[in-house]
């Protein structure tokens, strides 16, 4: 039986305008509406899916706010087991590293996890390093960007596509997998799964139950502090190419000047 | 007492019909519509999210939920596109209940587990050539043949919803049966599977409107099944798919609070964008009252529909709130396409824009399922008046 753990995220609809907060710079979280990240729908799948092709149990890890219970349902409703939330007001404001200390922290409280499955990258932060970051933590090997994976007894495989090109990665159990868009298309929750989503279990704890230095946590334990904001400057006028016979040529030399080709 | 929030589970299902409708169906549905193509894949993904069993037991594959759980999905799918919603509608409602509700054990367990999981659909025949509205009119015959065996039915149905898919699996047909002690009519209603021999599908009518759903005239010409597929008592036909059609109302009337808030939706992106005499349209409280009607039809439709479930759902009588609640929501979809076309201006006009198609789609929801005028003498009546 292969025990996975599912990393999931609750982050502002990208749909809706997401603003930081004027007072210390972090995501103002209350002014969007509060989703799980699609991302992490695909990893969630991608659990589903290993456990319905044989044995297992697929247990999501969220660490987030109360609200976040809402990402964590989806999640259970889609067909994972279970769920562990790790919700305190000292992780308001925590960077990565602290992010990850705090999930490796409460997957030591799940018992015995094989495979951990997080998405690249959450579609708030755009930091794409806690799954690189847990790894290094766990000491497990690390096979992210996954754009397919398979797993044949406690052997990993795992196609991983960068910029750069794919890379085919091997590796044995346990490990950390992140994965990309093109993993698989997401299920949508029947009413069954959202009917027993309410009688799943869902361990809560805090800080204190994980055993990580609170000092480490937070606004003040971030190893870079924001001091500045400003919202993105509006879009510049576009380059205009008059075609005078020769349009062809100049988008070519305008795109070769950018560096774009 | 008064409290109309949704319970967590309702709003989790009615924002994941929301957004399947949203992603699924509101980029594709538009091209099916226009050549007249029923969507098998959509129908399937809507199998698969467990649409097609969401009233019916855990144990004969449904979902375990609700009726009322089958109207939120309505509406959200409606709110996009009518022909998929009627398809679950018709498939469920008409379908489905009808053998959840009155079948024997085998025939439940034959017949739900694929029409629960959409690889199977279910159709309700009971219009004919010669009438709807007067269901007792019917003059399909089924007669018991020499040794006992089997049901032998002639006769011809109209307008059914589901019946002519590659994956339609069973026909319910209310036929006349016998005469009845006081000399009326005995009507009972009879299983036919698809493809039974003397049951013909004929080609598709050209519609104005579902034109995504699939619709046929059905003809049954010394059509034998087995005498096991009486749905029901013989010579109850007739008084259990009263009760069946009861529920359908609410369910058309989910349906069509789908659409009517659909063209709220299109209206308040439309208003926003659109600009005439130097302002943005919605600018303009000729416009913007327009679509405040708009939101006030489809606040009190939505109302008397939930209304009409909550009574159904507590095992009330709900004849006459369901009758309202269709009277209501048919009368609202059909204003507010009138409204909202009218808003687009030209585009309205252009079957590319939904509003066109909601247009279109409208009418039918004052007909079928009862007409309005059905509606309005179910509501007399519950009044006392005779
Ligand atoms: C220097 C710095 C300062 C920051 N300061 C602030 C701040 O002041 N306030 C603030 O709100 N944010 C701050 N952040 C962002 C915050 O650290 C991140 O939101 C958080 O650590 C997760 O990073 P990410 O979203 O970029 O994760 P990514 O690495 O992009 O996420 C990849 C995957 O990891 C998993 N994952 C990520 N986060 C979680 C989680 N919480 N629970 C479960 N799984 C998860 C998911 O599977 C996700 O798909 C800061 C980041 C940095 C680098
Ligand atoms: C697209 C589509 C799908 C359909 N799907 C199905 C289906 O799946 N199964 C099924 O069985 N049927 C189906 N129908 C049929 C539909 O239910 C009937 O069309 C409807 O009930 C009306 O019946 P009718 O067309 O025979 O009209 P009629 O009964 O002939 O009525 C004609 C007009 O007379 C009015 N009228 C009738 N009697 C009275 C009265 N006493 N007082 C005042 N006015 C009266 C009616 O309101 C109507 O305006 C469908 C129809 C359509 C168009």
């Amino acid at each position: 039986m292969t025990n996975i753990v599912v990393l999931v995220k609750q982050v502002p609809d990208t749909y809706s305008e997401r603003k930081l907060n004027e007072s210390d710079h972090t995501l103002d979280r209350e002014s969007a509406d509060a989703v799980i990240d699609e991302i992490n729908e695909r990893a969630v799948e991608e659990a589903l899916k290993i456990k319905e092709a044989g044995e297992g149990e697929v247990t999501v890890l969220c660490v987030g706010p109360d609200r976040a219970t809402d990402a964590i349902r989806k999640a259970l409703s889609m067909g994972a087991d279970k769920a562990v939330h790790v919700s305190d007001e000292a992780l308001q404001g925590s960077d990565m590293v602290a992010t990850a200390k705090v999930i490796a922290g409460a997957l030591g409280k799940v018992d015995g996890y094989d495979l951990v499955i997080a998405g690249n990258e959450a579609s708030d932060g755009r930091g794409g390093a806690i799954p690189a970051m847990l790894a290094e933590i766990l000491g497990v090997p690390q096979l992210t960007h996954a754009r397919e994976l398979s797993l044949e007894g406690t052997t990993l495989k795992v196609d991983r596509e960068t910029e750069d090109g794919v890379t085919h990665l091997e590796a044995n159990l346990p490990a950390v997998v992140s994965v990309t868009e093109k993993i698989n298309e997401p299920r949508y929750p029947s009413f069954k799964g959202i009917m027993a989503a309410k009688k799943k279990p869902v361990e809560t704890l805090t800080v204190a139950d994980l055993g990580v230095d609170a000092g480490e946590l937070g606004l003040s334990g971030a190893a870079a502090t924001v001091l500045e904001a400003a919202p993105k400057p509006p879009r510049a006028a576009g380059e205009r190419v008059e075609d005078d016979g020769d349009g062809g040529t100049k988008v070519v030399e305008y795109l070769a000047g950018q560096k774009l080709i | 007492m008064i409290d109309f929030r949704l319970d967590d589970e309702y709003e989790a299902l009615r924002k994941t019909v929301h957004d399947f409708a949203q992603s699924e169906v509101k980029p594709v549905i538009g091209d099916f519509y226009i050549r007249e193509e029923f969507p098998y894949e959509i129908v399937a993904k809507m199998g698969e999210m467990g649409l097609f069993g969401l009233p019916v037991a855990e144990e004969y594959g449904g979902m375990g939920g609700d009726y009322f759980a089958l109207c939120l999905a309505l509406e959200e799918l409606a709110r996009v596109d009518s022909s998929v919603a009627v398809t679950v509608e018709a498939g469920v409602s008409l379908g489905a209940m009808p053998i959840y509700r009155f079948g024997t054990e085998e025939q439940k367990r034959r017949w739900l587990p694929s029409l629960c999981t959409g690889e199977a659909l279910g159709a309700f025949g009971l219009t004919e050539p010669g009438g709807g509205s007067d269901a007792g009119a019917t003059k399909t015959r089924a007669t018991v043949d020499g040794d006992g065996a089997e049901w032998v039915i002639n006769g011809s149905k109209s307008f059914i919803t589901n019946s002519g898919t590659d994956i339609t699996g069973v026909v319910t047909v209310t036929a006349v049966t016998g005469t009845k002690p006081d000399g009326g009519k005995e009507i009972s209603a009879i299983l036919v599977p698809a493809g039974t021999p003397g049951f013909t599908v004929a080609p598709k009518y050209s519609k104005v409107g579902w034109n995504a759903s699939d619709t046929h005239e059905l003809a049954f010409d010394d059509c034998r099944v087995p005498v096991e597929n009486l749905l029901g008592e013989r010579g109850r036909g007739y008084a259990q798919f009263l009760r069946i059609l009861d529920e359908g109302r609410v369910a058309i009337a989910a349906l069509s609070v789908g659409l009517a808030q659909g063209c709220v939706d299109e209206c308040l992106q439309y208003v926003g964008e659109r600009e005439a005499f130097g302002n943005k349209i919605g600018a303009y409280q000729a416009i913007q009252f327009k679509i405040a009607d708009m939101e006030a039809r489809v606040h009190s439709a939505r109302l008397a529909y939930y209304q009409a479930a909550a009574k159904m759902l507590r095992g009330e009588p709900f004849k006459k709130e369901a009758a309202i609640a269709k009277l209501a929501s048919s009368n609202a979809a059909m204003d507010n396409a009138r409204d909202a076309t009218q808003i687009f201006g030209g585009y309205g006009f252009m079957n590319e824009f939904p509003v066109g198609r909601f247009y279109r789609d409208a009418k039918i929801l004052e007909v079928g399922e009862g007409t309005s005028e059905v509606q309005r003498m179910l509501i007399a009546r519950e009044l006392g008046l005779k």
